[in-house]
C-alpha cells in the first residue's frame, strides 16, 4: 500500500545540510521580544511544529503572537496538538497539517469552532500516528530522509498517510517507510534558558529535542532566563544546546493556560471558558476579542485571566497543597518531585 | 422477584462506571505494563495498582513511567504523571518501547468499533476530504493497537457504536478476519483483547477472530447486549455473570483513586 496523502516538507537531507551548515555556531545574545521573534522568524507560508504536549509546557505567548501578528497559510505539525491547535485555528493561521492528533482536548471535549474549521476543508490533512510523528522527527534528528516503522499498517490512516511500504532487506518482514520531517521552524517553551539558547527542560520530553534537531529555525520561549555557567556546571542541564537556536524569549508563565512541570498546573477554568465560548461564532468572536485581540500582549493576557493571584492558585495546585492564603505552618505539599 | 433477589441489591449498590472501571482493574496482573489514558483506563489502572497488581508498571504515552498517581490526571502528559516517578523521558523512547515489544497491555476507545475490534476515531462518514463530522484521529491509539500485545477497548454499547463496518480503521483490531494483522505486517501475537461496556464483557473467537460476549454483567439480559450492537455477536456458551464490583473494590475506588467522581461521577452512556 502507498499513502494517497501529500507531504508537506522537504525530504532531501542533502538540501537541509546545506541550510544547517549556514547556521551559525557563535555563542551570542539571542534575546529578543515575542513580537519580533515571530515577526522575524515566522513567515506566512512556513511549516510550523509545536514542542510540549497540546496543554502542557506550550509557548502560548508565542502562539498568540502568531494569532495577532495575522500569519497565513501555515503548514501545521498536529502532533499531540490541543489547546496549541485550538489557537492556531482561532487565527485560522494553516491550510495544511499532518494530523497525528488534532482539534480535541483529551478529556476535556471538542471544542466547537475549531472542528469547524478542519470540516470545512480550509485545511488538507495527511494523517499519522504520535509515534509516526515522533520517528519522523527523529529520521529528520538523525539527517536521514526516511525511517521504518511498524504502526498504522492495514489501516486508512496508512491509506491517507503519506507513507510507503517497503521490505526489510535483512528479513524481508514489512515496513512503512515514513518520510523524515523538516519543519520550518519550532516553538518550544522551557523552564530555562540562557541568552545563546541552551535550555533546560523539566519532566516529560515530548519530542521536543528531536524536533529542535529537525528544525531549521528554532525559537524558545523561557520561564526565566539564567547565566551560561547554569549549564556549564552542570551539563546535564542542555536538554537543548544554544547551535540548534535562533531566538529566546523569557515569557514567565508562558505555558499557561497550559500545566508547566514543577511551576503551575493548568488553568481548567478557563480552558473551559474557552471551550464554552467555541459553542456559536458569536460567543467565539466576542471571546477571541477580549482575550486575544483586546489585549496587547500575554501579559495583558495573563491580567485578564486573574494575574499573580491567580498564577499562585495555579502553583499550588501543581504542588498538591492547600491554597497559600489558607495554608497553616507545616502543611506544605510535597510537590512534583 | 423478591428484594432479597441479589442482583437488585447489588445493583442499587454501584454505578455502571464503577463497575466498568472494576471489571477493567482486574485483567491487569502484577508485574504486567499498562499504557493508559484520561478517563476509565487511569481509573482502572490505579485500582489494580492499589488492590491487586502493586507492581504494575504504568505508561503514558507522553513520557511518564511508572508514576505513584496522586490523583487523576487530566492530560495523558500532565504533571500528575510524572508525579514520584522512575523516569519522565520522551514520546519517542515510549514508543520505541512499546515497538521492543515491552506493552503488555493498552486500553482505547473510539467512536465506533466493528466485529472485528477495528476502531474509528477518525471521521463519520467515509470521504476523507469530506468528513461529517472529523475527530481528533489515531494520537497514540494506533500504535499502541499496532504494538501493544494486549488491546483491552472500554466503552458504552449501543447500535450506533458497534457497527459491522467501521467508517474509518484508524486503529486495526482483526482488521479483514483471521490472518489479515500479520499479513498487513503486524507484529504476531498482537492484537485485540477484550471489550468491556456497560452491559457485558467481550472476547474474540480464537478462530473466527468475531467479537464474542464472555459474560453479562448482573442485571442484564443476553437480548439487551444483542440489541444494542449493530452487527451479530458471538456468544459464548456457557455464558458468565461477570462479578459485581467487590466492596473492597468500591471502597479502595471511591475513597482513594477517584475521590472527586471525575470518573465515577459521569454517566456509563
Amino acid at each position: 500500500m502507498e499513502g494517497k496523502g501529500r507531504i508537506f516538507t522537504e525530504v532531501d537531507p542533502d538540501l537541509l545540510r546545506e541550510c544547517f551548515r549556514s547556521k551559525s555556531k557563535k555563542l551570542t545574545n539571542k534575546v529578543t521580544s515575542v513580537e519580533e521573534a515571530v515577526r522575524v522568524h515566522l513567515h506566512d507560508g512556513d511549516y510550523l511544529a509545536v514542542g510540549g504536549f497540546g496543554g502542557v509546557r506550550i509557548p502560548t505567548a508565542l502562539l498568540h503572537e502568531i494569532v495577532r501578528q495575522g500569519r497565513k497559510g501555515l503548514g501545521f505539525a498536529g502532533h499531540t496538538a490541543t489547546h496549541d491547535c485550538e489557537i492556531l485555528a482561532a487565527g485560522k493561521c494553516f491550510d495544511r497539517c499532518d494530523a497525528a492528533y488534532i482539534i480535541g482536548l483529551e478529556a476535556r471535549g471538542i471544542p466547537k469552532m475549531t472542528r469547524k474549521y478542519f470540516e470545512s476543508g480550509a485545511v488538507e490533512c495527511t494523517e499519522w500516528t504520535n509515534a509516526a510523528l515522533s520517528w519522523r522527527l527523529r529520521a529528520a534528528a538523525m539527517g536521514i530522509s526516511f525511517i521504518p516503522a511498524r504502526s498504522m499498517l492495514g489501516t486508512d490512516t496508512e491509506l491517507h498517510s503519506a507513507a510507503k511500504e517497503i521490505a526489510c532487506p535483512f528479513t524481508g518482514k514489512k515496513y512503512l517507510a515514513l518520510p523524515a520531517l523538516f519543519p520550518d521552524v519550532a516553538i518550544i517553551h522551557v523552564h530555562e534558558a540562557d541568552i545563546n539558547g541552551n535550555c533546560h527542560i523539566r519532566g516529560i520530553l515530548v519530542s521536543d529535542q528531536d524536533l529542535a534537531r529537525a528544525s531549521k529555525t528554532v525559537i524558545i520561549s523561557a520561564e526565566r532566563l539564567v547565566p551560561i555557567d547554569f549549564f556549564r556546571q552542570d551539563q546535564e542541564k542542555t536538554t537543548i544546546p544554544y547551535y540548534l537556536v535562533d531566538a529566546v524569549v523569557e515569557v514567565p508563565y508562558g505555558s499557561y493556560p497550559g500545566n508547566m512541570p514543577y511551576e503551575y498546573y493548568s488553568d481548567e477554568e478557563h480552558l473551559q471558558e474557552w471551550l464554552t465560548a467555541e459553542e456559536s461564532p458569536e460567543t467565539y468572536q466576542a471571546f477571541l476579542d477580549k482575550y486575544l485581540f483586546g489585549t496587547r500582549d500575554f501579559s495583558g493576557y495573563l491580567e485578564l485571566c486573574g494575574g499573580t493571584h491567580r498564577m499562585r492558585q495555579l502553583r499550588d495546585l501543581e504542588y498538591l497543597r492547600k491554597p497559600a492564603l489558607e495554608r497553616s505552618e507545616g502543611t506544605e505539599g510535597e510537590g512534583t518531585d | 422477584m423478591t428484594t432479597d433477589d441479589p442482583f437488585l441489591t447489588r445493583k442499587a449498590e454501584y454505578n455502571g462506571m464503577e463497575l466498568l472501571v472494576c471489571v477493567a482493574s482486574r485483567y491487569l496482573e502484577d508485574g504486567a505494563s499498562v499504557s493508559v489514558g484520561t478517563g476509565v483506563p487511569v481509573a482502572a489502572a490505579m485500582l489494580a495498582q492499589k488492590l491487586y497488581a502493586p507492581n504494575l508498571l504504568i505508561i503514558f504515552e507522553a513520557g511518564g513511567i511508572a508514576p505513584l498517581l496522586p490523583t487523576m490526571p487530566i492530560s495523558v502528559g500532565d504533571s500528575r504523571t510524572i508525579y514520584k516517578a522512575i523516569q519522565a523521558t520522551s514520546m519517542t523512547e515510549v514508543m520505541d518501547t512499546l515497538a521492543r515489544g515491552l506493552v503488555d497491555y493498552c486500553f482505547l476507545g473510539g467512536a465506533q468499533i466493528d466485529l472485528y475490534g477495528n476502531l474509528n476515531s477518525t471521521q463519520v462518514g467515509t470521504d476523507y476530504r469530506k468528513p461529517k463530522v472529523r475527530f481528533p484521529g489515531s494520537g497514540g491509539a494506533n500504535d499502541f493497537g499496532s504494538l501493544a500485545w494486549r488491546t483491552m477497548v472500554v466503552t458504552p454499547q449501543s447500535a450506533r457504536r458497534f457497527v459491522p463496518k467501521v467508517d474509518f480503521i484508524t486503529t486495526p483490531g482483526y482488521l479483514d478476519g483471521p490472518g489479515s494483522r500479520e499479513r498487513a505486517g503486524l507484529p504476531p501475537g498482537t492484537g485485540p483483547y477484550k471489550v468491556i461496556t456497560n452491559l457485558a464483557v467481550l472476547g474474540y473467537h480464537p478462530e473466527s477472530k468475531r467479537m464474542m460476549v464472555e459474560s453479562i454483567h448482573p442485571g442484564v439480559t443476553t437480548d439487551e447486549v444483542r440489541a444494542n450492537s449493530g452487527f451479530e455477536l458471538l456468544v459464548k456458551e456457557p455464558l458468565g455473570i461477570t462479578d459485581p464490583p467487590s466492596e473492597d473494590e468500591l471502597r479502595v475506588l471511591r475513597e482513594e483513586v477517584d475521590p472527586l467522581k471525575l470518573v465515577i461521577g459521569r454517566e456509563a452512556k
